[in-house]
């Protein structure tokens, strides 16, 4: 997520509003990724998300004058890429707030993590094999709806414990037990399978005949 | 006051943070230093989280970004 210096951006929005419309192409630029993959988490379906982060930047577009300093863009930017997903959802009949907020934060249930007794570092260049980034987004895939938005929200965009509370509508502390438990649950599916991409010890590689 | 095993895992998220009190993390690194498990444990987790910031592992459509400009440049000619 790139960070944004929110003086340009607030030279940018009077721009906008004073005539120079073509502008709100990089005013968006750096958010929409972050639209995209909040509804993405919360629509659940690609193309659906896609049409609905049009929406939103459009909404984004014609609400600009409204928009208060107080907060972040970014902030409010999501706020209303939430509303937009809500919105669909209701017309879905799903009444997804529900499940999405209060339920099973109370169950307490002790995680027991994958046991190891040495790590050998997967680095980031490991991704450039296909297989290693198709394990990852399985297991993501695998967690529950409640867990799964915070990690990609919190890990994968990299938002703010602050900023992810606000986009989910969820109180801060709920963001930080959620994440706990889905880093629990990763980790537990995910060592034991990424063992096999730590980079072999030269020693061992070389060494043997 | 040593912690043991278990207390040191509910707290491996908000250690990764940054988001435990000094006196928490005396703890935990003063249990780290001597539980290979734990380290283990907390570098494998903290080896998931850098992994999954990559940008390859949550691409956007191919061409999301062209068409939502596209679209943006129509209602900015729409709109006066």
């Amino acid at each position: 997520m790139p960070a944004v210096d929110s003086e340009l951006e607030a030279e940018c929005i009077r721009r906008i509003l004073a005539g120079e419309k073509h502008l709100f192409h990089d005013l968006i630029r750096p958010c929409e990724r972050s639209i995209y993959i909040l509804l993405f988490s919360l629509l659940k379906n690609e193309a659906e998300a896609e049409d609905a982060a049009q929406e939103t930047a459009i909404k984004v577009y014609l609400n600009l004058r409204h928009f208060r300093g107080d907060a972040q863009f970014r902030t409010w930017v999501l706020s209303i890429a939430r509303n937009e997903a809500l919105g669909r959802l209701r017309k879905q009949g799903i009444r997804r707030e529900e499940s999405l907020d209060a339920a099973s934060d109370d169950q307490t249930g002790d995680y027991t993590p994958a046991i190891l007794t040495n790590w050998r570092e997967v680095p980031t260049e490991a991704l450039e094999q296909k297989e290693l980034g198709a394990i990852l987004r399985k297991a993501i895939e695998r967690l529950p709806e409640i867990y799964r938005n915070i990690v990609l929200l919190r890990d994968i965009e990299e938002m703010d414990i602050r900023e992810a509370a606000a986009a989910l509508g969820i109180s801060e502390g709920a963001v930080k037990v959620r994440l706990h438990r889905a880093r629990g649950m990763l980790q537990k599916e995910l060592a034991p399978q990424l063992k096999a991409f730590a980079p072999k010890r030269k020693g061992l590689f070389w060494g043997r005949a | 006051m040593r912690i043991d095993c278990k207390h040191v895992w509910q707290h491996i998220s908000a250690y990764i943070e940054g988001d435990v009190d000094a006196v928490l993390r005396a703890e935990i690194d003063k249990h780290l230093e001597t539980c290979e498990i734990c380290s283990a444990i907390l570098d494998s987790t903290r080896n998931v989280v850098i992994l999954l910031a990559d940008d390859r592992i949550f691409e956007l459509p191919v061409d999301f970004s062209q068409r939502l400009h596209e679209r943006i440049d129509r209602e900015l000619e729409r709109v006066i």
